[in-house]
């Protein structure tokens, strides 16, 4: 695609994006957010961020890797006690990668 | 209720409450500014070109959405994909506008407006400390919404910032660097801290293993089947206990 019509979806993106953010606020605050909805709305972020962490870390060529040369496996693991314990993004990162790094030296 | 006679604290200004916002805003740019970089090095690898690119921070103007959409078109998915994929996204969004909407009632549309574009998590979280701070005070000052004006845009302008040196970066960093994995070490790090009940962890396991059986659907559609089951899955753990 073209930067044009990138620049399209962009714009239909980001019009989604500014009338999500605009909703109550624009209703001028007269309106609660539905219980039931704000349940839903809280376990939106862990199912959608792990509906791409699983398959970005478990699958490789196309095909389901659980094997133990699957150097993203081990690394993704080693970053998961790095986030429980820490709580920190950015250790989390660093930690991650350089694991990933070590590993793929190691396993050529 | 007037303000105690004596009290320390000049009367609050619109210049103040801005630069005052602008200053709470300042710590937690340590961890935008690398976010917008790994974006535009993402980005980048996925095949846009830099203008779209660079355009995407100002038009989306949502982190984890922007690294979503990054994904799905390194992956080929159509734009009706990304668009809905990003709404699914960015839907948390309306539990914030709804938390400030009634701090913002009193200001006109073009506020609202502005305010809700720079509605992002992490001006939502110095905004909605200083309101709560204020709690049901009356004498609190009536120039507020320029302190969360100054929160939003330093960290619209930094993300642009970052965006622009991660896209100019993007060129010479080679693949072998496996940068696209800091995508998932990202999320492993906002996700796995915050999974305290058993809902977000059915929602997050059910969304996960759901992604992974969904591989084969047309259009990348899997993200939104696997969300979506994972919501549901969180849904009926709540239910249960």
């Amino acid at each position: 695609m073209s930067a044009a019509s990138w620049l399209l979806v962009f714009a239909a993106a980001g019009l989604a994006t500014f009338l999500i953010r605009l909703s109550f606020i624009a209703l001028l605050g007269r309106l609660e957010t539905p219980p039931l909805l704000q349940r839903a709305l809280r376990l939106v972020p862990p199912a959608v961020l792990c509906a791409i962490i699983f398959p970005e870390v478990l699958v490789r060529g196309g095909a389901l890797d659980l094997s133990l040369r699957n150097a993203r496996l081990w690394a993704a693991l080693v970053a998961i006690g790095i986030a429980l314990r820490f709580q920190n993004v950015l250790l989390t990162i660093a930690v991650g990668m350089a694991t990933l790094w070590a590993l793929q030296a190691a396993l050529g | 209720m007037p303000p105690t006679p004596g009290s320390a604290a000049p009367p609050p200004t619109r210049r103040g409450e801005f630069l005052a916002g602008c200053r709470d805003e300042l710590p937690i740019l340590l961890g935008v500014a690398p976010f917008g970089m790994i974006y535009g090095i993402l980005a980048l690898s996925a095949g846009l070109p830099p203008p779209a690119a660079q355009a995407m921070s100002s038009v989306v103007f949502a982190g984890s959405a922007q690294f979503i959409t990054a994904q799905l078109i390194r992956d080929g998915a159509p734009g009706a994909v990304i668009v809905l994929t990003v709404f699914v996204v960015n839907l948390r969004h309306a539990l914030y506008s709804a938390s400030l909407a009634p701090y913002l009632r009193h200001l006109n549309g073009w506020w609202k407006a502005l305010l809700a574009y720079l509605l992002t998590d992490e001006a939502y979280a110095v905004a909605v400390t200083r309101y709560a701070r204020d709690g049901e005070r009356t004498d609190v000052s009536p120039w507020r919404h320029w302190y969360f004006l100054g929160a939003g845009l330093t960290l619209w302008a930094s993300w642009q910032v970052s965006t622009a040196v991660g896209v100019f970066l993007g060129a010479v960093v080679p693949e072998s660097w496996s940068l696209d994995f800091t995508l998932p070490l990202t999320f492993i790090a906002l996700v796995f801290p915050a999974l305290r009940d058993r809902a977000g962890v059915a929602a997050a396991l059910t969304a996960g293993l759901v992604a992974l059986l969904a591989l084969g659907l047309p259009f990348k559609l899997g993200l939104i089947v696997a969300a979506a089951a994972g919501i549901a899955a969180g849904m009926f753990a709540e239910a249960r206990s």
